[in-house]
């Protein structure tokens, strides 16, 4: 009796055992899987995280390693800098606003087509994704001079009397920015485009609703998350901008990014190029937390 | 679809999107005639045809100096990124962490921060290092922008593959890296070549960080492209941009028909 139980309880601590030891494996294997991850997250703290922290730091300390905020100080009332900050506002918002201008139909248009037709045509919006940032830049160089391909054709046309300067100013920069940036908008509105459903369309125009009533009240409610989305990633993008304002602007057009660039040369401390760099960090993620509460927003509305 | 508008109602809608889509494919179009021209100047449609933009580019030291540091980059960029991003990938997707989302998060942070400031950061991080103007350094940060395409291609591709042939694999008792190595991989190959290629190709083509990194004899091609499209222009830029079009098209197309002729002889 006694041995039996005996046996019983050791049966039963045996298992016990045997529980504890599966679970320290799933720990173990846990462990090494996360593992995995820790090469990539090692360069993302070492390359990512610490320097933007030592930036923050730098750019807080004076020459002496004393606390001060003359740099972000210098960019409030410099006149230079507001400049810049107006600039580079100034484009990014022309830019996301063309590309709402042009993508909107583009994306629109593609969803209606059939899905081969618009997949011929989708070829065409990711072409520029696979020609290089340099590329691009280079044939708009080409087809905006003074007697470029554009030109001669609005001259030829009988447009304009004299060729209009395309390039080396604002105009340049945004054509060169609206190409690199339409796809951006282009495919994240196309996708959800694509997932509106037809019959709510349908539905309203049966219940008398004209056709553009129908669009603006019932379809471009439904795409705006995706929309907003795409305009909130176009105008993020915009605001760090380098190469091609530096190359289509020809030194006309200066936005925070090229500022930033030419301070690590100019000045011999961190701290003003670590000023500018904290603040467009903090204008980036600033825009992306209103987004992020706006498509929340917009989504609750839509249900 | 709602087709109650007519076609022809809505052919400025036609009209406007195919001239969009001119607007979106004709630069990448005019620079490969570009490179041809026989002339000395920007004038599109060149009115002479030679090859001397090429010879120029293959005879120049310092272009071909410019684009082994490249080669060099985006090759050991891609060494690195790939098993990086893949282990990640398949880390997470094998582990389903509660975190999960945020170690995913963390690691395609890089695309949220404009390239400047990762330039800028990696310039203070590397002068203090003595490392400003290496490739090692260049490849580091290549590999941290790499990484978040690697992971992302590879994870979609992890998503259409079923583990438990893994787990199989393993009840038989292959260890654990032999049956990724033999069983997994081999069925994943397609998004870990698709993510080394996204890998060597932003490597390549990155020009923020190699302008403020690199320099010199150890100046990358793009920072050489770079110097030159802001001082004079000089077409043989066309010709090393219609090899890198080249680059960038030719691998995805030849991979595309491998398939396609996989497919076709499958079905036969």
């Amino acid at each position: 009796m006694a041995a039996a139980t005996d046996m019983a309880g050791s049966e039963r601590g045996g298992m016990l055992l045997h529980a504890a030891e599966l679970e320290q494996d799933g720990r173990a294997e846990r462990c090494r899987l996360l593992s995995l991850c820790s090469p990539g997250l090692l360069l993302t703290l070492g390359l990512l995280i610490a320097p933007i922290g030592w930036l923050f730091w730098f750019s807080v300390i004076d020459d002496a390693g004393l606390f001060t905020i003359e740099h972000y100080a210098r960019i409030w009332t410099e006149g230079a800098y507001v400049q810049i900050f107006l600039v580079t506002f100034q484009v990014s918002i022309l830019v996301t606003g063309i590309c709402l201008l042009l993508g909107y139909p583009l994306a629109y248009c593609l969803s209606q087509l059939p899905t081969r037709w618009a997949g011929i045509l989708l070829i065409g919006v990711l072409m520029p994704f696979w020609t290089s940032l340099l590329v691009r830049t280079y044939a708009w160089l080409v087809l905006l001079q003074r007697r470029g391909i554009i030109n001669n054709v609005l001259v030829d046309l009988g447009i304009v009397d004299q060729p209009l300067r395309l390039v080396h100013n604002l105009t340049g920069t945004v054509i060169g920015m609206v190409h690199i940036m339409l796809p951006f908008l282009v495919l994240p509105l196309y996708a959800s485009m694509r997932s509106i459903d037809g019959t709510y369309v349908r539905a309203a125009a049966n219940l008398g609703a004209s056709p553009v009533k129908a669009f603006f009240q019932i379809y471009l409610p439904l795409s705006m998350p995706g929309l907003v989305a795409g305009l909130v990633l176009t105008f993020i993008l915009c605001l760090g901008f380098y190469i091609t304002p530096a190359i289509l602007g020809g030194g006309r057009v200066q936005m925070i990014a090229q500022r930033i660039e030419a301070s690590v040369h100019l000045f011999p401390t961190w701290g003003p190029a670590a000023a500018l760099g904290v603040v467009l960090l903090v204008l980036t993620i600033a825009v992306l937390l209103f987004s992020h509460w706006l498509i929340g927003r917009l989504r609750r509305r839509g249900m | 679809m709602d087709s109650y508008i007519p076609h022809r109602q809505r052919l400025w809608l036609y009209v406007l999107t195919g001239l969009i889509i001119v607007f979106l494919v004709l630069p990448s179009l005019i620079v490969v005639p570009m490179s041809l021209s026989g002339a000395n100047s920007l004038i599109f449609p060149p009115k002479t045809w030679s090859l001397r933009w090429y010879e120029a580019y293959f005879s120049s030291p310092q272009w071909q100096a410019a684009t082994w540091v490249s080669i060099k980059v985006a090759v050991l960029t891609t060494l690195l990124a790939t098993p990086i991003g893949t282990a990640a990938a398949y880390g997470l997707y094998v582990g389903r962490f509660a975190f999960g989302t945020l170690i995913y998060g963390a690691l395609l942070a890089s695309l949220m921060v404009p390239v400047i400031l990762i330039a800028i950061g990696a310039f203070f991080l590397f002068a203090q290092l003595g490392m400003v103007n290496t490739i090692p350094a260049l490849v580091l940060c290549d590999t941290l922008l790499a990484v978040p395409f690697v992971l992302v291609t590879v994870s979609a591709g992890l998503k259409g593959y079923d583990l438990n042939q893994e787990q199989v694999a393993r009840s038989l008792g292959a260890p654990r890296l032999k049956a990724f190595l033999t069983v997994t991989l081999p069925q994943i190959k397609g998004s870990v070549m698709a993510g080394a290629f996204f890998a060597f190709i932003i490597a390549f083509d990155e020009v923020v960080i190699a302008i403020l990194m690199s320099g010199g004899e150890g100046a990358t091609l793009t920072n050489l492209m770079f110097a030159s499209l802001r001082n004079e222009i000089d077409p043989t830029i066309a010709a090393i941009s219609s090899l890198m079009i080249m680059l960038t098209t030719l691998p995805p197309l030849i991979g595309h028909l491998i398939v396609l002729r996989r497919d076709r002889s499958r079905v036969s």
